[in-house]
């Protein structure tokens, strides 16, 4: 009787075994790299805004105070976006014919708030309090990142769920003075879990992970 | 070749005599390899078929509705969801058993039942699976709450719920069945490649045989892997509906909270198993002409265990009501009284007419050995076994320690197009096997014939 298969059909048999696993192995690998990369979670990509506004400028290069424009950070769940007056502070005197700034005079002049794109945006089933944060040693740059190096903000970390567990289940690692909350350039020491033991105790920190904590 | 009439099926041989090696074959591979399928096969499978849609219809309703489509409501939040996925997982118990345990026994008559036994509890898990995976009304997010995988939430299933064991119970069950079942077909796939009348068949059954050639050395290593496989897919008969027995025990709720579940639900499962395999082995045999293989002693060895597990599970409703009564606890006499006398009390009755009252007639010789009676017993069996599951669930659930938050259940139309959408779908896949796969297992078959006696000599 003739042979239905060629010789080599037994080597192919054994490799597709090695292929398919190989196969699957790589999906899955692709699959859990793709679900946390930029192109997914718009990390590190600048937003389009409709003034080209520069936290590198402000904060890095004049050293304007976070809280100055975000002034509900310290007893809000929202840091606040701030109102065109307090652009007009002073750019009402510096820059006061700039083209680049003429929307925000416009939104002084008709009182139409400026749209900015948000970048920081959580999913409305995550609640998120400020507040809470900044009160308890947690400091703007731990999320933020440098924003005295961000020309146009981007999103600094992928704000997956896992990430927030990361410092809610070991806050050690991410606490900070709370007289350098607001130091954008801080850096954390060498013995940072050591002084972030003595800090949670200090504060009294005990980051939930129930679901309610952040889905209510 | 007309199946030869015994007086007593107990002592009759577990194949009709006068069969040899070639006939055994020809008979089982011509019902796969006939050129022209029989006209009643198309119209069983039109009508399975065109009945299986419902799933689909089910599905797509589920998905743009929401549950809400189905009767599950507070207090009731388990409905016909999981009333259908466990006797779906039941009925699958007795391939199984047939299939592994039986044949550690040596018990020679399972031979002509396992290989569409093990078909049976394949499909049986394909349509349970389907509504754990759409319960939700959400599957794409079964994904993380059902199965262990670095998610970007930083999440993993319960591991202390039952439901996570029954995740694992489940899909061991089903792989370890489906490798079990397509181990059994290799021999039987090179049967086919070799007679295959086209090049086409005989590339996909070539395939499928994984260059089986008959070797000394290919039957030595088969043999080994064969009953490892056995020993493997042995612990799950009892594992896999203990497991499932859990998702009620483990639950503090009276009429689930108790130990005797597990040993019970098994014997259900194993009871609601062979009466499936019943209701398809009667009208298989006499279709297909397979009399002479699935021989009346197959029919009557199978209502035999039918009997005992059904016995068993006497004893298991037996028990919940003692229990109730020994246990002098308020709220679990109350969920006695109001199982058998409350609003779903009919269920109750009817349940213990199916599982208990009906079954005790196959004692009885004269009705045990009429097929028509025992097809009929099977069917009733299969109807007591999915009360049963619903006289457990909806009435624990309906009334339980707060009376203001009580209520009723009842299956919407969605819920039962899914429910008979299964059937159809079990049945469709049944055709499907029939005509594409040997139903019964030729190389095993041959095993039991007299010429496959050798007469051992020592010196």
């Amino acid at each position: 009787m003739a042979q239905i298969f060629p010789k080599s059909a037994n080597a192919l048999a054994q490799a597709s075994i090695i292929v398919a696993g190989a196969l699957a192995a790589t999906a899955g690998g692709a699959l859990y790299w793709l679900q946390r990369s930029p192109y997914v979670t718009r990390q590190h990509e600048t937003r389009e805004q409709p003034v080209p506004f520069s936290h590198q400028h402000h904060v890095g290069g004049i050293g304007v105070d976070c809280r100055y424009c975000h002034t509900a950070v310290e007893k809000s769940a929202k840091a606040g976006i701030p109102p065109t007056k307090t652009c007009m502070n002073c750019h009402a005197q510096i820059w006061n014919d700039s083209p680049t700034l003429e929307p925000v005079r416009q939104s002084f002049r008709d009182g139409k708030s400026i749209a900015w794109t948000k970048v920081n945006d959580l999913p409305d089933f995550a609640y998120f309090n400020h507040s809470a944060h900044v009160n308890k040693g947690m400091g703007c740059s731990t999320c933020h990142g440098r924003i005295d190096l961000q020309p146009l903000a981007w999103q600094e970390h992928s704000l997956q769920m896992e990430w927030c567990l990361e410092c809610h289940r070991n806050p050690e690692k991410f606490v900070r003075p709370q007289d350098q909350v607001f130091n954008v350039a801080w850096q954390a020491p060498a013995n940072q879990i050591e002084v972030g033991k003595e800090l949670v105790k200090k504060y009294g920190l005990k980051p939930r992970t129930s679901c309610s904590t952040c889905h209510r | 070749m007309a199946s030869t009439p015994h007086l007593d099926p107990a002592s009759a041989p577990i194949i009709a005599p006068g069969h040899t090696f070639s006939s055994v074959t020809d008979k089982i591979a011509s019902i796969v390899l006939a050129r022209r399928t029989p006209l009643h096969w198309f119209l069983g499978f039109t009508i399975a078929f065109s009945v299986a849609q419902l799933v689909l219809l089910t599905i797509v309703r589920l998905l743009f509705w929401g549950i809400g489509s189905w009767g599950v409501t507070v207090p009731i939040g388990w409905g016909f969801d999981i009333i259908n996925f466990v006797w779906w997982i039941g009925i699958g118990h007795a391939g199984t058993l047939i299939s592994a345990i039986l044949l550690l026994l040596k018990q020679e008559w399972r031979t002509s039942i396992n290989r569409f036994a093990e078909a049976m509890t394949l499909f049986a898990v394909v349509c349970a699976a389907q509504y754990p995976l759409f319960h939700t009304g959400r599957p794409w997010i079964a994904a993380y709450w059902l199965l262990p995988y670095p998610n970007t939430m930083g999440l993993w299933p319960n591991f202390r719920s039952p439901l996570i064991w029954d995740v694992f119970a489940v899909t061991t069950y089903a792989s370890v069945s489906a490798v079990f079942w397509y181990v059994g077909l290799i021999p039987d796939f090179a049967t086919l490649r070799d007679r295959a009348k086209n090049k086409l068949m005989a590339m996909v059954y070539g395939i499928g045989s994984m260059g089986w050639r008959g070797s000394a050395r290919h039957w030595h290593n088969y043999e080994s892997a064969y009953l490892l496989l056995a020993g493997l897919a042995t612990p799950l008969v009892v594992s896999v509906h203990t497991v499932v027995s859990f998702d009620f025990a483990v639950g503090v709720l009276p009429g689930w909270h108790a130990t005797i579940f597990p040993p019970y639900f098994v014997a259900g499962a194993i009871y609601a198993g062979f009466a499936m395999v019943l209701t398809l082995a009667i009208p298989l045999r006499a279709w297909y002409g397979l009399k002479d293989f699935i021989t009346d002693r197959h029919l009557d060895n199978m209502a035999k265990v039918m009997l005992a597990t059904g016995l068993i599970v006497a004893y298991g409703y037996a028990m919940e009501a003692f229990f109730a009564w020994y246990s002098a606890s308020s709220w679990e006499i109350f969920m006695i009284r109001n199982r058998m006398f409350g609003p779903y009390g009919h269920m109750y009755w009817a349940l213990i007419l199916c599982n208990v009252v009906a079954p005790n007639t196959l004692w009885v010789p004269r009705l045990r050995h009429s097929h028509a009676w025992l097809f009929f017993i099977s069917l009733v069996v299969s109807v007591g076994m999915w009360l049963e599951r619903y006289v457990i669930i909806v009435t624990s659930l309906h009334r339980d320690f707060l009376p203001s938050s009580w209520g009723m259940y009842q299956g919407t139309v969605w819920d039962w197009s899914f429910f008979i959408g299964t059937i159809g779908l079990f049945v469709t896949l049944l055709y499907l096997f029939v005509r594409f796969l040997p139903a019964i297992s030729m190389f095993e078959m041959k095993t039991i014939l007299p010429g496959a006696r050798v007469e051992e000599h020592h010196s």
